[in-house]
């Protein structure tokens, strides 16, 4: 069974093609693409939410680097929510109306779905049950999967997504936005127990986090003591600190609550350096392993929509021909596999 | 219709037209007020909430931590909703149907052309009986309607915040007057 995904619920437009036999045979996020010449002239990088343009010349894109042709294609999957409704119904509109024009069936899947079960597009993919922490710059939650559309929310941010913290904390010590990543490098220049940055809601039970506090504390302390270069790496290194500590203890309390020993860790901040070496500490004292999604398959793309499509599809599970999607929904809403 | 003379498509450039009709402009009448801490905050903003059961549309102003988005959990929850306020700076706006107003919560700060506000629909969230409270309305503009009040918070110290308010209906006055 060959799969196309399409993933438009944000900021890219990414586009997938994935076979039972092959496995993902193409995958391309526009933000990739040097050369706009395809797309009706450049689609400027202001417009970064305007799918519209992307989306269809990425799907021939897609095809053409598979090698594949259209009518190869036996299902497509498309992200109908969580997310921003005018950006969900593009790809859903046009993956819907792809598969009846192809008449094949079409599946909407859910984006942190696609973000779950990422790590399996690699060799060592992770068996059920395990834990997952997934974290980027729009969520941070902490789930039990037991299966495909088997998900228990444990845990997740009442506020700031981690990554939300890390790239406005950057913000304020005077970096582009966003900066989270080069906040983590500059992290490395720092003393990280320089400042004592709040461990929010680490300190009561729960699985829960709170992230909006942090930024306040590092605007405090600018204010107090100005943006040196080295103050600013030292502001780097304990924010990062206390945001790693935090999602490393609260991992720690829920692999003890559920007594699961797999941990999946998805999304933009999973690639960050220090809270996988601290990881790899937490796992190894807990005797259990901890995967991660490719490098380029972290942050929002087609192959995990593709793959989540697929493994739905394969079960014989299909949308009826209404174009819907669903900006708000809980993930405990799925059907099981 | 014949082959070869189908109607040529037409485009239509909605970024040239007014969306909004633009609300009658009010003098000036603003209000200052010292927040002493974040219980200060939870006080006004409940104080405001009052004025909000019918809909209106609030700008947040103010630098990154200054407490637009405590403002707006605090000004939701008087409102009676329960549960989380989640940051909508990634997601550009979250929702809340509360039992007798919805409620739309943006943060456009990752808006890089108003234009983009046309991919997310934005005509179908500013109807005169929804609560929209906009944070960075600054990077909507020209599209976005006039607001009833403008709300600016400062950072004072680390604790305190200044918020100076700024009617500009006759709703935002009506909305003022119960805390002035």
């Amino acid at each position: 069974m060959r799969v196309l995904g399409i993933e438009t619920s944000c900021d890219e437009t990414g586009i997938a093609i994935f076979d039972t036999e092959k496995g993902l045979m193409s995958h391309i996020v526009y933000s990739q693409i040097p050369i706009h010449a395809d797309y009706g002239g450049v689609v400027p990088e202001l417009a970064s939410r305007d799918h519209i343009r992307k989306t269809l010349p990425l799907v021939k894109q897609a095809l053409a680097e598979a090698g594949c042709g259209a009518s190869s294609i036996d299902g497509v999957a498309y992200t109908a929510g969580p997310g921003l409704a005018g950006a969900l119904l593009v790809g859903a509109a046009i993956g819907r109306s792809l598969a009846f024009a192809w008449g094949k069936p079409a599946l909407a899947v859910h984006h942190m779905e696609g973000h779950l079960l990422a790590p399996m597009l690699e060799a060592n993919a992770p068996q059920f049950p395990f834990l997952a922490l997934l974290v980027s710059g729009g969520h941070t939650q902490l789930v039990r999967v037991d299966g495909i559309g088997r998900y228990q929310l444990l845990g997740e941010s009442i506020d700031d997504a981690a990554g939300e913290a890390f790239d406005k904390t950057a913000k304020l010590m005077g970096l582009d936005y966003p900066g989270g990543p080069l906040l983590a490098k500059l992290a490395t220049l720092g003393d990280a127990k320089k400042y004592p940055f709040p461990r929010p809601m680490t300190d009561r039970p729960g699985l829960d986090f709170s992230f909006s506090g942090l930024k306040t504390a590092a605007a405090n302390v600018i204010a107090a003591e100005g943006k040196t270069p080295q103050v600013q790496a030292d502001i780097a290194a304990s924010f990062q600190q206390a945001v790693v500590d935090t999602l490393v203890l609260k991992c720690r309390r829920a692999l003890k609550e559920t007594g699961l020993k797999r941990l999946v860790v998805a999304g933009g901040v999973s690639a960050n350096q220090s809270l996988r070496l601290q990881l790899a500490d937490l796992m190894q004292s807990m005797k259990g392993e901890v995967f991660y999604p490719g490098k380029e398959f972290c942050t929002d793309n087609g192959a995990m929509i593709a793959y989540a499509g697929w493994q739905r599809l394969r079960a014989g599970q299909a949308q009826d021909l209404s174009i819907g999607v669903t900006p708000r929904w809980p993930m405990q809403q799925l059907p099981p596999v | 219709m014949p082959r070869g003379s189908a109607a040529p498509l037409i485009l239509v450039a909605y970024r040239s037209i007014k969306i909004f009709q633009a609300k009658m402009p009010m003098s000036g009448l603003s209000y200052q007020i010292e927040l002493r801490d974040e219980a200060a905050t939870r006080q006004i903003a409940g104080q405001l909430a009052q004025g909000c059961r019918d809909g209106g549309v609030l700008y947040l102003h103010g630098d990154l931590g200054a407490g637009k988005t405590t403002f707006s959990r605090y000004l939701l929850q008087s409102l009676g909703h329960q549960g989380n306020v989640k940051s909508p700076t990634y997601t550009l706006v979250e929702s809340y149907q509360l039992a007798e107003l919805q409620v739309f919560h943006f943060d456009l700060y990752r808006l890089h052309d108003p234009e983009e506000l046309e991919f997310m629909g934005i005509r179908d969230y500013f109807a005169a009986q929804h609560l929209c409270l906009v944070e960075w309305p600054e990077r909507g503009q020209p599209l976005l309607p006039v607001p009833d009040l403008d709300l600016q918070l400062k950072i004072t110290s680390a604790q305190a915040r200044q918020l100076h308010i700024h009617a500009l209906t006759a709703r935002g006055a009506a909305m003022l007057e119960l805390i002035v």
